[in-house]
């Protein structure tokens, strides 16, 4: 059974959408992120889900408990979560053990069972020499493993961080999801995850939901989400990508003065007739040195070939980064190649494309 | 389940919305009322006419705005130089102007006015004794039983809020902007003429409308120095209309234009304030290097001296002279010196000591009372508690624009006649304290609200706490500085109230600064500086408290908010 349900989920402020029409349901111990633009509604929805927000239409339901509905909210005091915060909103005034043992406090545990509790779980988040220190004297990587010590000691139903990342330095922010994933693996707490950042969702998740403008536009895990995206902006929100418009004639797909057999298109019957979109990866397009014969080069079983010429170039180091134009059209292919493709701006080159990677998008959400 | 998941809040905000319409919606709405009624009751104008068509009347309201005007253009004269030579200049001293600025403030206007009647009372006044035996006229020249004499004690006393804002708005505008002049040819008079005045101009037209509604409101130094002289405004006139019988009807009428003018001009200064568009007051201040005045700064740091001598130290040295003398025109000298009067009042005298009790007593109390209630509606409003929050801080912040002197009619006019009769308790005089000030009250708590990120609370919440435990074991911890600064913001100027007090006390509540203001009449000045002194000293040891909790920049808040 899920542990955590939306349901038509809305919020409005004003006349302003925040969240809209939003459903998802999560498995008992899952760990689901939110992962969208600023402003897309993820925060919203995560306020929701703690209870801190309260839905202008829609359920949310935990182990089939309704617990928030537009006509009453269970408070948040009751609904046995914990949450963390973007600030962290650890108490100033309380040490470090008496942060992380409030929650256990709260449930009016013995002192020495929550003096227990506290010490084994700082443990874990290798805190335990820094117990007596007050907030004021911590780094910031040691005020989130505070954070998330005094979030997951009380043992919660589901457990909610919201950009938790957000203010830490880029190799702390890269260390801690880890930390934050290694956290899941062992205790297994129902999870939901907002962040605007694609590495940490794709880190810390096993599904990922992206969210645009108050609503879901696909929700996979990380590898279907990079390699399948279904619409244009969750292709392009995730990881760098080009579109490619064509149009299905017959048997054939057209693009800008190149076609591609729809044969050779995994999802051929979905093709309809009309216009059609696709996502490809840069680094699903190889680049070939044009030979002195002029013959297309081999290539992998269903790949296409397609001529071009590399209108700009870029070394940044770990790859070259290429903008190539196929044959005489006006559509520009940014490409990812290994430091030593060397190609010179202006030279001819063969495209390798694979119509295995195109991933066919859609410019809207399709809502059930 | 519907009881599981009901917000008890709903309750706070009608027991706050009730504590709002007792202090000050319903003294506001009396007070009108009032003015449109008869004594028998039925609706009429007749008490506008009273109050309006009587020549004398209408010269009070006229001198009130000359004062006003003058008290402004006075105090510009005061303040502005001296901020810009705090601020701008490599003027020495800066420390001692800053502190007796800080000083001005502490004096009560009523016990500089009795300071002034004794540097410049005619003939026994300091100033004209020292002029006679310089001079040898049998004459001095000063009176300060006059217009002049009051406009100049006024201003003395309300120029701090001139230096204070043209200060704040020329510590925020970056050399840059000047250097900007200073590389396109223009030299440091040019600058300071054409950019850094300009820019600091809205913040001196702010101050210019503070310092006027501050001297039309003002009460003590108008009844201790236009009385004897002769002549009336606003405020004493309305003290007037008190006299036995009282007429509470036409007083209320005569405090409309008043109120009205005052709510006018505070709505203009807001805009003034509002509309610095094209000021670059961006906050950050950047980079400011000082400007060198050569031999000129020992001639600034002579006028800072000179005008702080007029608002701070020639009242303090004859105030404490006073008080420690057997005669005060005896003059400084060994045998004049007496604890006599400061021990009179302290300890001898059952009135006056009781007055001492009731002074930090009711103001304590009000202080309490101000910042619960102001804090919890700036909880209630900060956190969205409840629909149309902003209209309770509105209300919470009404008092500013209400002067002192028409808050109290208002309170006398509500809460004298059943059904709830409060006339002739402490607690009218403690409600009205706590109702004046409630605005430094919740400019505080909300300023100190705000600086808590609501997360705080939200994280006590979902581990399980609900609001009350959020409020009482990360909020209140949180806020004790700030609340303890602000207390304090409050506890000052209610101890010292005395245009609301004089309009509500009664034999048994007396208070020191009515008690001041009641004996000035009597002409024993001994008494009156020991009893200023003790004001004065009780405000200096709050301020130092004030100090040591909060920091030096606490004193501030109140004017920057």
């Amino acid at each position: 059974m899920s542990k955590l349900v939306l349901t038509g989920v809305s919020c409005h402020f004003g006349r302003v959408a925040a969240v809209d029409d939003l459903s998802l349901a999560m498995a008992s111990g899952e760990f689901v992120s939110l992962l969208g633009p600023s402003g897309c509604g993820k925060t919203t929805t995560l306020r929701m889900i703690a209870g801190l927000l309260h839905p202008t239409s829609g359920t949310i339901t935990m182990d089939g408990e309704v617990i928030s509905s537009p006509a009453s909210s269970l408070p948040p005091e009751k609904r046995n979560m914990s949450m963390i915060f973007q600030s962290y909103a650890i108490w100033p005034n309380m040490t470090v053990a008496e942060n992380v043992g409030f929650g256990l406090e709260v449930r009016r545990l013995a002192r020495a069972e929550v003096r227990a509790k506290v010490e084994k779980i700082l443990d874990v988040v290798r805190m335990r020499h820094l117990s007596d220190r007050y907030p004021s004297e911590l780094s910031g990587g040691q005020q989130q493993r505070v954070a998330l010590a005094r979030a997951i000691v009380v043992q919660p139903a589901v457990l909610l961080l919201d950009e938790p990342l957000s203010n830490l330095d880029a190799n702390l922010r890269e260390e801690m999801r880890y930390e934050i994933r290694r956290l899941h693996d062992e205790f297994h707490i129902t999870t939901v995850y907002v962040t605007h950042d694609q590495a940490e969702a794709m880190v810390t998740s096993d599904r990922i939901a992206v969210m645009n403008q108050g609503r879901i536009e696909q929700v996979d895990e990380p590898r279907a989400l990079y390699a399948r995206p279904r619409t244009r902006f969750v292709a392009g929100f995730i990881g760098r990508t080009n579109f490619l418009d064509g149009e299905v004639r017959g048997d054939e797909v057209v693009f800008d003065h190149f076609t591609i057999p729809r044969a050779r298109f995994p999802e051929a019957g979905a093709l309809g007739p009309g216009r059609v979109s696709f996502s490809l990866r840069p680094q699903s397009i190889h680049l070939h040195r044009v030979q002195a014969d002029q013959r297309p080069p081999a290539v992998a079983p269903g790949a296409c070939v397609v001529a071009g010429r590399v209108v700009q170039r870029a070394y940044l180091g770990e790859h070259w980064d290429y903008a190539v134009r196929p044959a005489a059209g006006e559509l520009q292919l940014r490409v990812t190649a290994r430091p030593h493709e060397v190609f010179e701006v202006n030279e001819s080159v063969w495209l390798e494309l694979d119509p295995g990677q195109l991933a066919h998008i859609h410019d809207k959400v399709a809502h059930p | 389940m519907r009881w599981r998941h009901l917000d008890r809040s709903l309750f706070l905000w009608l027991l706050v919305a009730g504590a709002l319409l007792l202090l000050v919606v319903n003294p506001i709405a009396r007070l009108l009322w009032v003015s449109l009624h008869s004594s028998s009751g039925g609706l009429t104008l007749d008490n506008y006419v009273t109050a309006f068509s009587r020549w004398r009347y209408v010269q009070a309201l006229l001198n009130s705005l000359i004062l006003g005007l003058s008290v402004g253009v006075l105090g510009t004269l005061f303040g502005v130089p001296m901020a810009w030579a705090v601020s701008r200049t490599d003027m020495p001293g800066k420390t001692l102007v800053w502190i007796s600025v800080l000083g001005t403030f502490i004096v009560p206007n009523y016990l500089s006015a009795v300071a002034w009647i004794l540097l410049a009372g005619p003939n026994a006044g300091w100033l004209n004794r020292a002029w006679r035996s310089l001079t040898g006229a049998d004459a001095g020249p000063f009176n300060i039983y006059s217009m002049p004499g009051l406009v100049l004690v006024v201003a003395a006393a309300s120029f701090p809020y001139m230096f204070v804002f043209t200060r704040s708005a020329l510590d925020l505008i970056s050399s840059e902007m000047e250097d900007a002049a200073t590389t396109l040819g223009a030299g440091v008079w040019r600058t300071t003429l054409r950019v850094t005045l300009p820019l600091t101009l809205p913040a001196i037209m702010g101050a210019f409308i503070v310092a006027f509604l501050e001297a039309i409101a003002i009460f003590g130094a108008p009844a201790l120095i236009a009385l004897p002289g002769r002549f009336q405004v606003m405020t004493t006139m309305l003290w007037q209309f008190f006299e036995f019988p009282p007429k509470v009807e036409v007083a209320a009428a005569y405090a409309m234009p008043l109120l009205a003018l005052t709510v006018l001009l505070f709505w203009l200064q807001q805009r003034i304030i509002a509309r610095k568009g094209y000021v670059a007051l961006t906050g950050k201040g950047g980079e400011r290097r000082l400007v060198r005045l050569g031999g000129w700064r020992w001639v600034m740091l002579g006028y800072c001296l000179f005008v702080t001598a007029l608002s701070f130290f020639l009242p303090m040295l004859v105030v404490l002279q006073a008080a420690f003398a057997k005669a005060w025109g005896r003059g400084f000298s060994l045998d004049n010196l007496t604890l006599h009067n400061v021990r009179f009042v302290v300890i001898d005298q059952p009135l006056t000591r009781a007055a001492t009790v009731h002074t930090f007593l009711y103001g304590g109390a009000a202080a309490v009372l101000a910042l619960a209630l102001a804090l919890t509606i700036a909880y209630i409003v900060r956190r969205r508690l409840v629909p149309y929050g902003r209209v309770l801080s509105y209300v919470a912040m009404a008092p500013f624009v209400i002067p002192g002197i028409v808050l109290a009619i208002g309170f006398y006019a509500s809460y004298t006649a059943p059904p709830l009769v409060l006339y002739g308790t402490a607690w009218i005089l403690i409600l009205a304290f706590a109702t004046r000030f409630l605005p430094i009250a919740y400019a505080n708590s909300d300023a100190a609200l705000r600086s808590i990120n609501p997360e705080m609370e939200d994280a006590v919440r979902i581990l399980g706490g609900g609001r009350l435990l959020a409020l009482r074991r990360v909020v209140g911890p949180l806020l004790k500085r700030g609340l303890a600064g602000a207390f304090i913001l409050v506890f000052i100027p209610a101890t010292r109230e005395l245009s609301s007090a004089i309009f509500l006390y009664t034999a048994g509540t007396q208070v020191l600064a009515v008690l001041l203001f009641d004996k000035s009449d009597e002409g024993n000045f001994e008494y009156l500086a020991a009893i200023g002194l003790i004001l004065v000293l009780g405000t200096v040891a709050l301020v130092l408290a004030g100090f040591r909790l909060v920091g030096r920049d606490f004193m501030l808040r109140r004017t920057a908010s």
